[in-house]
């Protein structure tokens, strides 16, 4: 079976700028995998969308989606990728069912069947009541997913979202990752790109971390998690300390009158530590990671040379 | 488990071109019918001041041109000069608005083919043209009577006149990167072009060596064989203009598909 998407070698230099975006990037991604590309502002995540989706140059090197070389069949290749860009991108005059009907229409689909499709991506993606609406009108996070109805539209293999959840709110984020784990379940492969690092690590089952053009994590999200050196708690203090306790083997500090924040490095567990604070009296309230576990690695991974994660 | 069912529509069996021919087609003809107050309207009420002032008020002092009344004259020039410019218009202004709001991207990430796409495009814009046209022919019948005596030779004239600028419009909105640059070349090359292009007056009435620099005007050709289709006669052999307008398509539909298949002014 080809590979969803194969990346070989591939290499994105802006002469006129002269960047390298991408520096000899291999990487790729299983039939009905939800994969995560994750990585910094300007680390070459949208450049690499960009060459896979055709809107950007490859300078080199090789890109196949389920075994269909770009270079040599390019039409066929297309047919396979839905694409749901960072920036919107539709005509904005247009009424929100055009958009779609539009869209399914450049991908060969009678008008009939395009009209089917509309309406099923539509009503699965809440936006059926807003149809005859021109598509300035919505909301932020209507237009994101009349995007996505459009990048469905023609029921691609392979959907690429790069950040569909940037400005998004809470509930509706949830929304969209039920819809994308279903559409995922029912073999579409996903790869995505998001900012959220919470979402990679509770959609993705395997991760790639990009930066300054180059892979430099690239696994199942359960092994790189399994790798992680250590994690960051907050735990609620009942009563306000004026110190932190006094613990063996963990590091702690007080980062507010009742909030004590302590670092397990891995193969530590909570039991010592909660017995610990027991026998000096903390009576811990509620805890919490202070930030996700992907997040932590990722912070550490694209810690650059000035001590600064960008 | 992935949908073994599920299989990509093909863009390249000659139905599904079809279709995303029509689609853009169909697209362009909606977008200029519905700002019709902006595409349709101006051209109206222009050519509409131009037959009460040149051709009523002024064309009556004048003396008979190429042995037809002045208003008969420039009947032919003045519709040739709306449907140049209103192609040319459409295209330009169309493409480049999709560029800047990047819902060409829309066209770029799909399996139509790139001559699909132009082509789609350079129709949009012939629309434009025969109906900006039309319209000025329309309007011409209060001012004098309808002339029409070579239908196919207009009609071919007009279709590959509106086609030509359609496609320059095409090349402009490729190399446009601002709003500025797609009102350059319609200001300092198109206008002057289809103003010296005998719209107005008769070549032979020019200074010899005037009447040698008109030769290289394309326009003059296009006007001269419109003319043709309509009052009956023309300055130049009707077959070699026609012929000389098809070329130029051919030669920058060509042009115009290469820039769009290496990506200039689209792709990074």
């Amino acid at each position: 079976m080809f590979d969803a998407l194969q990346v070989t070698h591939l290499t994105k230099r802006y002469d006129t700028r002269g960047v390298t975006a991408l520096d000899d990037v291999s990487l790729s991604v299983q039939p009905g995998d939800f994969f995560a590309l994750l990585g910094p502002n300007g680390a070459g995540k949208s450049t690499l969308i960009g060459i896979v989706s055709s809107l950007v140059r490859k300078t080199s090197g090789q890109v196949k989606v389920f075994g269909v070389d770009l270079e040599d069949n390019l039409t066929l290749a297309k047919q396979y990728i839905g694409l749901v860009p960072q920036e919107f991108n539709f005509n904005q005059f247009e009424k929100v069912k055009d958009v779609v009907i539009t869209q399914a229409g450049y991908y060969g689909l009678p008008l009939a069947l395009a009209k089917e499709r509309t309406e099923k991506y539509l009503r699965k993606l809440s936006l059926w009541e807003k149809r005859d609406q021109p598509s300035r009108t919505l909301s932020g996070g209507m237009k994101r997913r009349l995007m996505i109805a459009r990048a469905l539209v023609h029921e691609p293999k392979l959907l690429i979202l790069d950040e569909p959840t940037a400005g998004v709110d809470v509930e509706l984020r949830r929304t969209m990752w039920e819809f994308l784990t279903e559409m995922n379940n029912a073999g579409t492969t996903i790869i995505l790109t998001t900012h959220y690092l919470e979402e990679a690590e509770t959609l993705c089952r395997h991760v790639a971390i990009i930066d300054r053009g180059k892979i430099i994590e690239n696994a199942p999200t359960k092994t790189i998690l399994s790798g992680l050196n250590q994690q960051t708690f907050l735990l609620d203090l009942q009563a306000a300390a004026i110190t932190p306790p006094v613990l063996t083997d963990y590091d702690c500090r007080l980062i507010e009158p009742n909030v004590l924040e302590v670092v397990l490095k891995k193969n530590q567990s909570l039991n010592p530590l909660f017995q610990q604070l027991g026998e000096q009296q903390v009576q811990v309230v509620s805890m919490k990671n202070k930030t996700n576990r992907l997040e932590e690695l990722f912070v550490n991974l694209v810690k650059h040379p000035d001590g600064v994660a960008i | 488990m992935i949908d073994a069912s599920r299989q990509a529509v093909a863009v390249t069996t000659p139905f599904s071109i079809w279709i995303a021919f029509q689609t853009i087609v169909i697209k362009e003809i909606r977008r200029f019918a519905r700002i019709w107050v902006q595409t349709l309207l101006p051209p109206a009420i222009t050519m509409a001041l131009y037959f009460v002032i040149f051709g009523h008020l002024v064309g009556v002092r004048l003396e008979n041109t190429q042995g037809y009344t002045y208003m008969q004259f420039i009947v032919p020039g003045l519709i040739m000069m709306a449907v140049i410019t209103n192609s040319y218009a459409n295209v330009v202004s169309s493409f480049f608005g999709n560029k800047f709001q990047r819902s060409i991207e829309e066209l770029m990430v799909s399996p139509t083919p790139e001559w699909v796409m132009l082509l789609g495009y350079v129709i949009g814009g012939v629309a434009r043209g025969l109906a900006v046209g039309i319209i000025v022919m329309l309007l011409s019948l209060a001012f004098t009577g309808f002339m029409l005596q070579h239908v196919l030779a207009t009609l071919l004239v007009v279709f590959l006149t509106a086609s030509l600028f359609s496609t320059l419009g095409f090349i402009n909105a490729l190399y446009a990167k601002k709003f500025d640059d797609i009102s350059i070349i319609p200001t300092f090359v198109l206008t002057p072009l289809t103003y010296f292009g005998g719209v107005f007056y008769s070549i032979d009435a020019l200074p010899a060596i005037w009447q040698k620099i008109s030769l290289f005007n394309p326009i003059v050709y296009m006007v001269d064989a419109f003319r043709y289709g309509l009052l009956g006669s023309g300055q130049f052999n009707i077959a070699l203009s026609l012929l000389m307008i098809a070329v130029l398509n051919v030669v920058l539909f060509v042009l115009a598909l290469q820039l769009l298949k290496k990506g200039t002014g689209l792709k990074a």
